[in-house]
């Protein structure tokens, strides 16, 4: 239960969350590369780009008042492992103009070649990444 | 642009609703996204749903947006529309891929846990900054069109 419908009503959120942007502001909302763009010096017309970002800061921050034990990572993952993917998410999504959102749901909706072809790959690479991780865990525990 | 203190506005909400959904969701819990890529005992379907749920609202809504002629606060839409296939678009996701199966964040939810002060949350945001930042140094060096 908990792992089907939680996850629908939480699908269906996001759902709205990148219409409303579709609708009002004729935009994709791609997280990645809304947070890219914000790095660069701010301007008038990226200043939405800025409470997109505080938007989910404070969406964050009233989770974590409400209910702090879905902000918990609870992964086997070391410091050395999540740096390294930070690097490879970072670099590898402006690289790839786009993530989950961008790519693996607004890109997805509007029938994109390209968007089925990132999310295609990264869910693939995804996969080969989990497996070696498990695989290094039990060579070296 | 007269509207854009109410676009400013729709951006705030739509990251609030946003984070609300990732949480709701799940997938602020990286252990539901390794145990999702990770085929074992463990497998964990949540992020199929997440899919199902977003994707089941957005294809209904997109194709009905677009038949306007623009957006209610914007005179012109600012969606891709480029089809081609690059080695850039797929190396980039292959390697974003690596990085999303190793952490089991990607930039929504890891910005989204940034506020439960978590040390592995914020040193995943830092090391995808200074990624995103590497990547800008390195671009002119690789040639890579698109």
């Amino acid at each position: 239960m908990n792992s089907v419908a939680t996850p629908l009503l939480g699908g269906a959120l996001i759902g709205l969350a990148v219409t409303l942007m579709l609708l009002f502001n004729g935009r994709v909302t791609g997280i990645s590369g809304i947070l890219y763009s914000s790095l660069s010096r701010p301007t008038q017309e990226g200043l939405w780009r800025w409470l997109f970002l505080a938007g989910l800061l404070a969406g964050g921050a009233s989770v974590q008042i409400l209910r702090p034990e879905l902000l918990i990572n609870l992964s086997d993952r070391n410091m050395t492992a999540i740096i390294l993917a930070g690097l490879l998410v970072g670099y590898g999504t402006v690289m790839g103009s786009g993530c989950t959102s961008g790519h693996g749901i607004c890109g997805l909706s509007r029938l994109s070649v390209r968007s089925l072809a990132a999310t295609v790959t990264f869910m693939l690479f995804g996969f080969i990444a989990a497996q070696v991780f498990v695989y290094l865990i039990g060579a070296f525990a | 642009m007269k509207y854009r203190r109410y676009q400013n506005l729709t951006a705030l909400i739509v990251g609030l609703l946003f984070a609300a959904g990732l949480a709701v969701s799940g997938m602020t819990q990286p252990q539901k996204i390794i145990n999702f890529l990770t085929l074992g005992p463990d497998w964990d379907p949540s992020l199929l749903f997440v899919m199902i749920g977003a994707l089941g609202v957005h294809l209904v809504t997109y194709p009905l947006i677009r038949r306007r002629r623009s957006p209610l606060l914007d005179t012109m839409w600012h969606v891709p529309t480029r089809q081609d296939l690059s080695p850039r678009l797929i190396g980039g996701s292959a390697l974003f891929g690596l990085g999303w199966g190793l952490a089991g964040y990607c930039p929504g939810p890891a910005v989204t846990s940034l506020a439960s002060g978590d040390l592995r949350a914020l040193a995943f945001v830092f090391a995808m900054v200074t990624g995103m930042l590497l990547f800008k140094k390195t671009e002119p060096l690789m040639k890579l069109k698109g």
